[in-house]
């Protein structure tokens, strides 16, 4: 390892300023802004989509968007919201804020994290694509996006029930994403696995870090899942397989097992990080240390556990018969335990505390109450014969709202609020902070509790127009109007954001909280540390000599990470290959692309492999 | 001060939300066709029984949780003066406590839960009408082999009588669903799934189709009509029957059968290619028309069964039910209005 004393700056070809720092950096700070400013436009995008759809459901029989267009709408607010918003948006704050917490100067490989994010973006790009690029497949724009569902169910995804391009963008955006989950995933664990500071046992590793933990042995685990099932549909599109055409011997329930085997941990996916930023806000405004810290790490644990095996919870309806029926009941029921642990563990760190309802606060408690909405609707359909009613109807689109919405979102806005003073070095304002929070928990209730009434009175899921002989105006109306009220509060965030350039200067630790990060100044210097700490303690900024003392200036030069732009060359090798794949219907111009992103692929890595980076 | 205002606010919206239920389970009755909580079987009775044995257990953790949270939010908030607070960790009784308390309201659920499971689950009872539920996209086809009927989107019940159904698709996956009979069940294909229940209660019940099924999944409604068993014996027998033949008096109605029978170019789109008409045509690709005019409506439930919904239909399927496998067929005004009495002839 060379220690030639190069100042402490990013080595070349990185520049320090301008697009080309931003295109070549692999500095894991930076990497999360990117993926936070990404992912905050797909939600914008996915909101968007699903404001559409409330106008088009705002009153029966509307006709505000066609059928087909609909049906592309909910595929891919749902498409979206899972992979493009939620999950990035995780994911800027473990490449942010994980690095930080346990001391590390970066992660452990940093330029397979500058690649995951260009997988992510450059697949995000290519799925949303299919918006726009219709007459290339000689069909109208906004005709040929994804249109089978998040859930994608097969034998409707087969090319005889969807001829046209709409699957195929996202049977390969799917895998494309799934690419740059798994890089991700593996970069954290070992990040959290070796570079922790000195002294920071895993035990007292801040919760926030423990859930993300947690959270990647489940992305490691279950992408495989879905990327299997992938393939599969992929085959029968391009090759003629017939895995999943039951006139030739294939099966159409092979897709739901293994989309759900995926598909149940990636709820967990969505929720753990959450859950990880309440822990971590909980006890900083309460002044108190978070109660039962082993107890709420071992249920994460337990609930990514678990989480494996409920599953066939989202398929009572096929008849999978009494006995799995009553075993995938009880299993679900199951995961109430470690949850409600959880909560009770939440509430007790407020219990005694001194609470003080900043805004990053007010998101923490509005996560706790929403969550538990969500939770008793979820222990009311792992009822099966509940279930039977209540599945597919808006009762559970009601449901995962109050868990992603009002759970995971909420949560990580508590962590936008949170931690923005340490990314950005300025506070947002309270005062909009706090418009922002109302109209967001008043804009979600009224749009989606109003859904466990249409739900239980018989409005199925996904469908574009209803009759007026339903009886389900008012409570569709009320829906509509929330919506709308949860977009003037995104506007009042936004506004904050601008606003939070004439913000004072926050300084090391504006919430006065314990854990490293906020030993050091804000925004942090590239290096992070000047010197790595020793930590002697779970709260190394509220326990007396918790961790050694961190000089403002590297008292000798640090070695930190180069740029490199082979990452993004190999991300864009992948995506060519996918479009590649997309021309399927011409074949030799499709071999040719394919090939060439193949050839992009292997000169990327292969420049990356031996390109100078370390200085 | 913004934070002195917030516990109030946090109960006050609690109230609300936690009253809502209530007011609807108080006042929702016939306005809601389509509802699952005012079954009319066993089964659905069943299902309702649980459903709200479960819902009262979440509500009381509802409240109990929910009161704690906004107690400690208004006790605790920061006041001036407050002491600082006592670092505590955690306590090992209190957390073997609230993780015993879930345990134990689960076990409380499960039991009904696994009970009502097998309940419903059980084998059809001998003498049971068998019905065959077939999903097409995007319409309900009925066979009932015990009794030579074949017919589409309403399903006519006997009440008091236990119903079997087997459930099956042609295509790609569908939901059976009428909430007041049942819960819901998959119609897949290359595998039968069933329903079993016994309708108490006369009436026209509401359902449609609950998985999405492709384009015009929100078009694929359903109708089950439960009959005193009399009456249903007697539909039963006119179905299984030839229909009506056509009266050769009546120039119009002729002139329909001429304009079902014709064969079409290009494309072929004739009626004859995918509808059935017992001893005229045998398609199988739409509903078998044999006796459709004895049906109250058309075009799986979205349009009524009359002179001017059979011709809006005739005129542009594809334009009633976006994506339909009937295609908008290039008839005149008078080849309208003959089908549309040929048709209506056909009780």
């Amino acid at each position: 390892m060379a220690t030639t004393a190069v100042p402490h700056a990013p080595a070349a070809p990185a520049a320090p300023r301008g697009l080309w720092s931003w295109i070549t950096t692999t500095d894991h700070k930076r990497i999360g802004v990117l993926y936070g400013v990404s992912a905050f436009i797909f939600f914008l995008i996915g909101g968007l989509e699903a404001l559409v759809m409330r106008l088009q459901l705002g009153a029966p029989g509307a006709s505000v968007v066609s059928a087909e267009f609909y049906n592309q709408l909910f595929t891919m607010h749902g498409t979206t919201m899972v992979f493009l918003a939620i999950m990035p948006l995780s994911a800027a704050f473990f490449n942010f804020i994980i690095p930080l917490q346990i001391g590390a100067r970066d992660v452990a490989f940093p330029r397979l994290n500058a690649f995951s994010y260009w997988v992510f973006l450059l697949g995000a790009l290519f799925m949303n694509a299919s918006f726009l690029v219709g007459p290339l497949f000689g069909a109208d724009a906004l005709s040929v996006a994804p249109n089978g569902g998040w859930f994608g169910y097969a034998n409707l995804t087969s090319p005889q029930y969807s001829p046209g391009p709409n699957i195929d963008f996202w049977v390969l955006g799917l895998q494309i994403l799934g690419v740059a989950s798994l890089a991700a995933g593996f970069n954290f664990i070992t990040t959290i696995i070796n570079m922790r500071a000195p002294g920071m046992s895993l035990m007292r590793m801040p919760v926030f870090t423990w859930m993300s933990f947690v959270t990647q042995f489940l992305i490691i685990t279950a992408f495989p899942v879905i990327t299997i099932g992938l393939v599969f549909l992929m085959f029968d599109r391009l090759f003629g397989t017939t895995f999943y055409n039951v006139a030739a011997g294939g099966d159409v329930l092979l897709w739901q097992h293994l989309f759900w085997l995926f598909g149940h941990p990636e709820v967990y996916i969505l929720i753990l990080p959450a859950m990880g930023i309440v822990s971590e806000v909980l006890p900083t405004f309460s002044r108190k240390p978070l109660f039962g810290y082993a107890v709420v790490v071992y249920s994460g644990v337990l609930i990514g556990i678990v989480g494996w095996g409920v599953w066939a919870h989202h398929m009572f309806s096929t008849g999978l018969g009494p006995i799995a029926d009553s075993v995938f009941s009880a299993s679900t029921m199951l995961i109430a335990v470690p949850t409600g642990v959880k909560i009770f563990n939440w509430i007790a760190t407020m219990w005694g505390g001194r609470l003080e309802f900043r805004t990053p606060m007010l998101f923490a408690i509005g996560f706790i109450s929403m969550f538990i909405i969500g939770g008793l609707s979820g222990v009311m359909h792992s009822s099966p014969p509940a279930d039977l009613q209540q599945t597919d109807t808006y009762f559970v689109v009601a449901h995962f709202h109050y868990v992603l919405f009002g759970g995971a979102l909420l949560g990580l806005f508590a962590g936008i609020y949170y931690w923005w003073p340490k990314v950005f070095g300025r506070t947002l304002r309270e005062g909009p902070g706090k418009w922002h929070f109302w109209l967001m928990l008043l804009g979600m209730n009224l749009t989606f509790f109003p859904m466990h009434f249409s739900g239980l009175l018989g409005m199925p899921r996904r469908i574009y127009t209803y009759g007026a002989d339903l009886g389900l105006d008012t409570f569709n109306l009320i829906s509509t109007i929330g919506a709308l009220l949860t977009g003037v509060g995104l506007l009042v965030f936004m506004y904050n954001v601008w606003a939070s350039r004439s913000q004072p200067a926050a300084g090391k630790n504006p919430w006065n909280a314990a854990t490293l990060e906020w030993a050091i100044a804000s925004p942090p210097p590239v290096y992070n540390f000047a010197v790595l700490p020793t930590v002697s303690s779970r709260l190394p900024l509220w326990t007396e000599g918790g961790a050694t003392p961190i000089p403002d200036t590297p008292p000798e030069p640090v070695h930190v990470p180069g740029g490199s732009y082979w990452p993004l060359v190999t991300a864009l090798g992948i995506v060519i290959m996918a479009i590649g794949a997309l021309m399927h219907r011409a074949l030799v111009p499709s071999l040719l692309t394919g090939i060439a992103g193949a050839a992009v692929v292997v000169v990327g890595i292969y420049r990356w492999a031996f390109e100078p980076f370390e200085v | 001060m913004a934070h002195r205002r917030l516990p109030a606010a946090v109960s006050w919206a609690s109230l609300a939300i936690l009253a809502a239920p209530l007011l609807v389970v108080a006042c929702s009755g016939d306005p809601y066709p389509q509802s699952t909580l005012h079954p009319t079987s066993d089964t659905g009775t069943s299902i309702d029984v649980l459903y709200r044995q479960i819902f009262w257990w979440a509500v009381v953790v509802f409240v109990v949780v929910q009161s704690l949270l906004i107690y400690t939010l208004i006790r605790y908030r920061n006041r001036p003066g407050a002491a600082e607070p006592k670092p505590i960790h955690g306590n090992t009784l209190v957390e073997i406590t609230w993780t015993l308390a879930p345990a134990v309201i689960i076990v409380f659920i499960a039991v009904p839960t696994i009970q009502t499971i097998f309940k419903v689950a059980g084998d059809p009872p001998p003498g049971a009408v068998q019905v065959e539920v077939i999903g097409h996209q995007w319409w309900w086809e009925y066979r009932y082999p015990e009794l030579g009927v074949v017919t589409a989107n309403e399903l006519h019940l006997p009440q008091g009588r236990p119903v079997a159904l087997a459930i099956t698709s042609a295509d790609v996956i569908h939901s059976f669903w009428a909430p007041k009979l049942s819960g819901k069940r998959d119609a897949q294909p290359g595998r039968q799934t069933r329903l079993v229940f016994t309708p108490d209660s006369v009436g026209t019940y509401l359902g449609q189709c609950a998985e999405f099924c492709g384009e015009s999944h929100a078009n694929m409604r359903l109708r089950v009509i439960v009959e005193p068993a009399a009456e249903f014996d007697a539909w039963a027998a006119r179905q299984a029957g030839p229909p009506v033949p056509t009266d050769s008096t009546q120039a119009l109605i002729v002139a329909g059968e001429e304009a079902y029978k014709r064969i079409r170019q290009p494309g072929n789109h004739s009626c004859i290619a995918c509808h059935t008409m017992a001893g005229v045509s045998g398609g199988v690709l739409g509903p078998n028309l044999s006796h459709v005019g004895s049906r109250t409506t058309i075009a799986s439930g979205i349009l009524a069964n009359d002179s001017a919904g059979l011709a809006r239909w005739l005129k542009n399927a594809p334009g009633e039910k976006p994506g339909s496998l009937m295609p908008k067929i290039a008839l005149t005004d008078d080849e309208v209005a003959a089908l549309v009495a040929y048709l209506r002839g056909k009780q």
